[in-house]
């Protein structure tokens, strides 16, 4: 695959894990109205995954959902932090809080790609990140500054998370390579930005920002962790057991 | 202050007119009764039917199935809301509602008891549950109550777009392979009897119709608006090539209708009673995700309290 593709595959990858997990909450979120909220960020994030997976399948003939279901879980180049199981609400709420930091810089940055496709992507992701950030940030200063035992929670939430964050911001050969094109954005350009952020958000809810150090990861190159091959199995089953019907 | 036979000759007078009652005129305590346990049934029918669908989210077969669903039972959420707003205005909080569905006070649509169990299932409820759910609720347009009827107006809307995607799943099923077609003939077989059961027993044994006519809460009768389904229904599955599971149903030239078969009332009833396949898991489902999220809600309401004292102080 080229550069731009696998590029491409990985933010694809990071959306589509992300908002399979996320819509495991429809039906059990604490409130009618965070079940819209969060059905709401999933679509959202499938809605980039389908626009970058039909990218990045474009340059060897494979559609959308060809890479959705038909490759095994070593080929997936997602980050390991949007596989791991969506635990309490407060979890979720630290992986969202991270994740949609993340995200706004990367597509705020990578929609003056060089790329029309990847800066067209990016310039609509940008403003939908926009919302999914408020949201995560408003819900961080409720559960941090709220009752003790939500603080308790939403301090361990972030402990939790807090060692695969390292992970969005590693820089490879092909980050620098689709960078230095112009196409693409090397991650860790703006991790400071991300940590000043979070930072900022973390303190007035009252929170103390993790020091632990990075986990050793490598979903970027096809390695998970065990949870990954369970949202595989149950995510592509219908789709393999019908290996001949395309059309659904 | 007017007298109590004057207002009563209101609202009499206002439902003879054909006109809306709107949440500050008098009305009948029978007729607030009646509202709040119509409204707060259909409100907890679109909650609890989030679950049989969204059973099917993470495993939908394409990504633009999978991308309708999520926007599908978001929707679900979205008409519980304007429902639950809808019954507000009649005195009662959603919470107050939601604990009385969580003791089993009040009740939710039936056929949320039954299992979704392969993907041709969620075919099958788009087209023929929120078929017949439309079907009753169209007269509900037009319903006395102004904040029901204008909520059914949006409800009617989309719930027309869903009906649409389910047929759309079971035409490509049906058109499909072999295995395919088997699997929509098979989620028919088993959610179209269920889903005549979903207006409620026949004319003469529904307890609550005639004084629900009078108020002009209801339009059609369950038989009526039973037919009208069966009539809309049976020229949709000749054309996905489907077979209705009904030997007796025939047309009836002289009433200008189909006729079906008998209808398993004492399933219904079961069912009702609680001993469907899945009301125990759809309550548990429900119960435990409220129990789970106390702690995320207390936190809101504490994080708010704080804020509020701020404001105080700051001024």
């Amino acid at each position: 695959m080229s550069a731009v593709a696998t590029y491409t595959l990985r933010l694809g990858d990071d959306a589509l894990v992300a908002a399979q997990r996320l819509a495991g909450w429809i039906s059990r979120a604490p409130e009618l109205e965070e079940d819209l909220a969060l059905a709401n960020i999933a679509l959202d994030l499938l809605g980039q995954a389908r626009s970058l997976l039909t990218y990045a399948g474009s340059f060897d003939g494979r559609s959308e959902d060809d890479l959705a279901y038909l490759r095994d879980e070593r080929e997936f180049c997602n980050v390991q932090f949007v596989e791991l199981p969506n635990g309490d609400f407060g979890m979720t709420i630290a992986r969202m809080l991270f994740f949609s930091a993340y995200q706004y810089l990367l597509y705020d940055r990578l929609s003056g790609s060089a790329d029309p496709t990847l800066a067209a992507v990016a310039a609509r992701a940008v403003k939908e990140v926009a919302y999914h950030r408020d949201h995560a940030v408003q819900w961080t200063l409720r559960l941090g500054d709220g009752t003790d035992e939500s603080h308790v929670r939403m301090q361990a939430a972030l402990e939790a998370c807090w060692p695969y964050t390292a992970e969005l911001f590693e820089s490879d050969a092909l980050t620098r390579e689709v960078a230095a094109a112009g196409v693409g954005v090397d991650p860790g350009t703006f991790s400071p930005q991300w940590a000043s952020f979070v930072d900022g958000i973390l303190k007035e809810a009252t929170l103390t920002v993790p020091v632990l150090p990075a986990r050793v990861t490598g979903g970027r190159r096809g390695i998970h962790t065990e949870h990954m091959g369970y949202l595989l199995a149950e995510m592509q089953y219908l789709r393999r057991s019908y290996p001949e019907d395309t059309e659904w | 202050m007017p007298e109590t036979a004057e207002l009563a000759e209101r609202f009499e007078a206002t439902l003879a007119a054909d006109q809306r009652i709107e949440p500050r005129d008098w009305m009948p305590e029978g007729y607030r009764t009646t509202l709040i346990r119509q409204i707060a049934q259909h409100a907890h029918s679109e909650v609890i039917g989030m679950q049989p669908e969204g059973n099917w989210i993470s495993r939908a077969p394409s990504l633009k199935r999978k991308a309708i669903l999520v926007a599908k039972v978001q929707d679900e959420a979205g008409h519980g809301l304007y429902l639950y707003s809808a019954a507000e205005t009649l005195g009662v909080s959603r919470a107050e509602l939601t604990d009385l569905l969580h003791d089993g006070q009040q009740k939710y649509s039936s056929i949320f008891n039954y299992p979704t169990l392969t993907w041709a299932d969620v075919g099958a409820i788009g087209w023929l549950v929120d078929g017949a759910a439309i079907t009753n609720q169209i007269p509900l347009c037009r319903c006395s109550y102004g904040p029901y009827a204008r909520a059914m107006v949006r409800v009617c809307k989309e719930e027309s777009f869903h009906q649409r995607q389910g047929y759309e799943i079971l035409y490509t099923l049906s058109h499909g392979s072999s295995r395919q077609k088997a699997m929509a003939q098979d989620a028919l077989d088993r959610w179209y009897w269920p889903s005549l059961m979903m207006f409620g027993p026949p004319d003469a044994e529904s307890t609550h119709s005639a004084r629900s006519m009078a108020w002009r809460i209801k339009r059609l009768s369950n038989d009526e608006l039973r037919q009208r389904f069966v009539d809309m229904i049976v020229p949709q599955a000749e054309a996905l090539g489907l077979t209705l599971p009904d030997p007796q149903l025939t047309w009836n030239a002289e009433r200008g209708h189909y006729d079906h078969g008998p209808i398993d009332w004492e399933e219904f009833t079961r069912v009702l009673r609680g001993h469907g396949p899945c009301n125990a898991a759809r309550m548990e489902h429900k119960r435990r995700a409220h129990a789970e999220g106390a702690w995320v809600r207390d936190a809101a309401v504490a994080y708010a309290a704080k804020r509020s004292v701020e404001a105080v102080s700051v001024a």
